[in-house]
């Protein structure tokens, strides 16, 4: 009954019960006190809630909502090409580095292991970065939604 | 990022329109504040961009940006250690020359729905912004959260309740 009880009242305070239906609720709410306390409660806290509303910001924030979203775009596109581009000319940069550090017969072969030790180093933290954010962006971060 | 394609994003574009209104004011329902509710609607915006290929355009573009949308602001709550709500209701009429002298007792009655829309679950609250503030229909609540109509109703009366107890111990 009480499931009945629960889905009528609901239909009540929104304003969609039929006459047979709202007969079958008064008859429900005769029946036991507390279901009158409770459709009382339900009606109260219903006429409540009616008077109010969400605050609604000005116009002119909706007028720019989709212009600092897109902004937003494409300053993420713009660091992605800028990425890009640093990462070419770094790998360049170093790759000439090495090539005359290799020729110059002056360096110790100490500073040449150190520097090739170091361009190794980094070579690797760059693919692993990069292949990490590459798993990241194959999984779904919205699969497992809190409901 | 997806390739930025003048096709893609004006179809985007168009989905933002459409929807930034109930974003803001679902994330408003959950964070309390004008500037973080407007943040996070707009980055979920941004994340449900770049995640644009995952969309399936034959359902509901809201039911799904709101998923992205809902996250966000529980990742919000759960990492705000002090959170400031402002004051994020109002009544539905303005105050007229007549009922100045009410102002004071509108102005309680606001700030006291207020706390108790606090202390509410992230759930009850969730569904009491929908339906209440939102004026979402049951069947849009249902696809919205992915759950039946029964389950709706029941949940929003239940919330009610829940709502009108808080509210009770607060007067």
């Amino acid at each position: 009954m009480k499931e009945r009880f629960v889905e009528l009242t609901e239909k009540y305070v929104e304003e969609v019960i039929s006459p047979e239906e709202e007969n079958e609720l008064m008859s429900i709410i005769n029946t036991r006190v507390e279901y009158k306390i409770e459709f009382e409660d339900q009606k109260r806290i219903k006429e409540a809630l009616k008077k109010m509303k969400l605050k609604n910001p000005s116009e002119e924030v909706w007028d720019s909502y989709w212009i600092k979203i897109y902004n937003r775009i494409e300053r993420g596109f713009a660091w992605i090409i800028i990425s890009i581009g640093f990462v070419i000319l770094a790998g360049y940069a170093a790759i000439q580095f090495v090539e005359e550090l290799l020729k110059d017969t002056k360096t110790p072969e100490i500073v040449k292991l150190g520097s090739a030790a170091l361009i190794v180093g980094l070579l690797i933290l760059l693919f692993s970065i990069l292949r990490e954010k590459f798993f990241a962006g194959k999984s779904d971060k919205y699969k497992e939604i809190q409901r | 990022m997806k390739s930025m394609t003048e096709i893609e994003l004006s179809e985007f574009e168009l989905y933002v329109k459409t929807n930034m209104k109930r974003a803001y004011f679902s994330a408003l329902g959950f964070v309390g504040t004008h500037d973080d509710a407007m943040e996070i609607s707009q980055r979920a915006f941004i994340n449900a961009y770049k995640h644009f290929d995952k969309f399936d355009s034959s359902r509901n573009f809201f039911t799904w940006y709101y998923k992205i949308l809902k996250n966000l602001c529980l990742n919000f709550l759960r990492d705000s250690k002090s959170r400031k709500e402002v004051s994020f209701i109002e009544f539905e009429d303005e105050l007229t020359a007549e009922n100045q002298s009410d102002q004071f007792e509108r102005k309680e009655q606001v700030t006291i729905l207020e706390a108790a829309l606090s202390r509410l679950s992230t759930n009850d609250r969730e569904i009491i912004i929908l339906k209440e503030f939102q004026n979402f229909s049951y069947k849009e609540i249902a696809e919205t959260l992915e759950i039946p109509i029964g389950s709706v109703m029941s949940k929003l009366f239940y919330a009610r309740k829940k709502l009108s107890e808080i509210l009770k111990e607060l007067q």
